[in-house]
């Protein structure tokens, strides 16, 4: 087993670990820490796949803004932990549990049918790197790329607007 | 190198976690975070398919995924503040007047 393999099977068992602990703690500050924890495990993956771009973004957009987003909206509405909401009750719990082992069993059947086609491929000059991204970026996906930024002003002012004061 | 097989099986959990999370909550914001959690699978699973067919498109994906990512996040929790001023909770159950 080679070096990166060996780092990215202990990188999953951190990811499946802090995901656990977001999905099942009942402190909400605790879940949005651990999802910083665990948005930088896949940060690692990325740069285990030779994405170095995607690594970058992630630490910086996802660890760094949004989960400053997440936890100033938490500390602003969930003062010391007040009227912090458990889980679900038992029936929609064992349905849930349910339903989540048949969607990893068929996931599971999945793979072997798409692990055909040997190794990987042998990667090209820059793959992952910021000009190699740009340059497609602004090449084959210019027209996505510019819808993206209309995506995000309408959810700019969709956020002014929800978050605005009453004027009645 | 990564086995592809095994980046896809991690990211398949991974996303069935999240799932699991947007289900058996309450709060509306960690419901939010579980969302993360399945867009951060799925870009996984991009990206390992990047790397095993050797094209930068599953990259531009993800990328895009997370732009979608931070729209989300940014709409969702201004819900969530509306949300709260005007029923002072952000437990799902106590919110379901639009369900018959």
């Amino acid at each position: 087993m080679s070096g990166r393999e060996l780092l990215f099977w202990a990188d999953a068992i951190v990811a499946v670990m802090t995901a656990g602990v977001v999905i099942l703690h009942r402190n909400p500050v605790v879940c949005a820490l651990s999802l910083v924890l665990h948005l930088c495990s896949v940060a690692l993956f990325f740069l285990l796949l030779d994405a170095t771009f995607l690594f970058a973004v992630q630490i910086i957009l996802y660890a760094g803004a949004i989960m400053v987003l997440f936890l100033f909206v938490i500390m602003l509405l969930d003062p010391a932990g007040e009227g912090v909401a458990g889980r679900a009750g038992k029936p929609q719990m064992a349905l849930t549990l349910a339903a989540a082992a048949a969607l990893l069993a068929v996931m599971a059947r999945a793979l072997p049918g798409l692990e055909k086609g040997g190794g990987a491929a042998a990667l090209p000059e820059g793959f992952g790197r910021i000009d190699g991204m740009g340059r497609l970026l602004f090449t084959e996906y210019l027209f996505p790329f510019e819808v993206a930024s209309v995506l995000l002003l309408v959810a700019m002012i969709g956020a002014l607007f929800m978050g605005r004061k009453e004027a009645d | 190198m990564v086995p592809f097989g095994s980046a896809l099986m991690v990211s398949a959990l991974l996303f069935v976690m999240g799932l699991v999370g947007v289900l058996i909550r309450r709060s509306a914001l960690v419901i939010l975070m579980g969302i993360e959690l399945m867009l951060n699978a799925a870009n996984l699973a991009f990206v390992a398919a990047a790397r095993h067919v050797g094209s930068m498109d599953g990259q531009l994906f993800a990328f895009f995924v997370m732009t979608v990512a931070a729209a989300e996040a940014a709409v969702g929790l201004a819900i969530v503040i509306a949300l709260f001023r005007r029923r002072r909770t952000t437990d799902v159950d106590q919110v379901s007047f639009l369900k018959w």
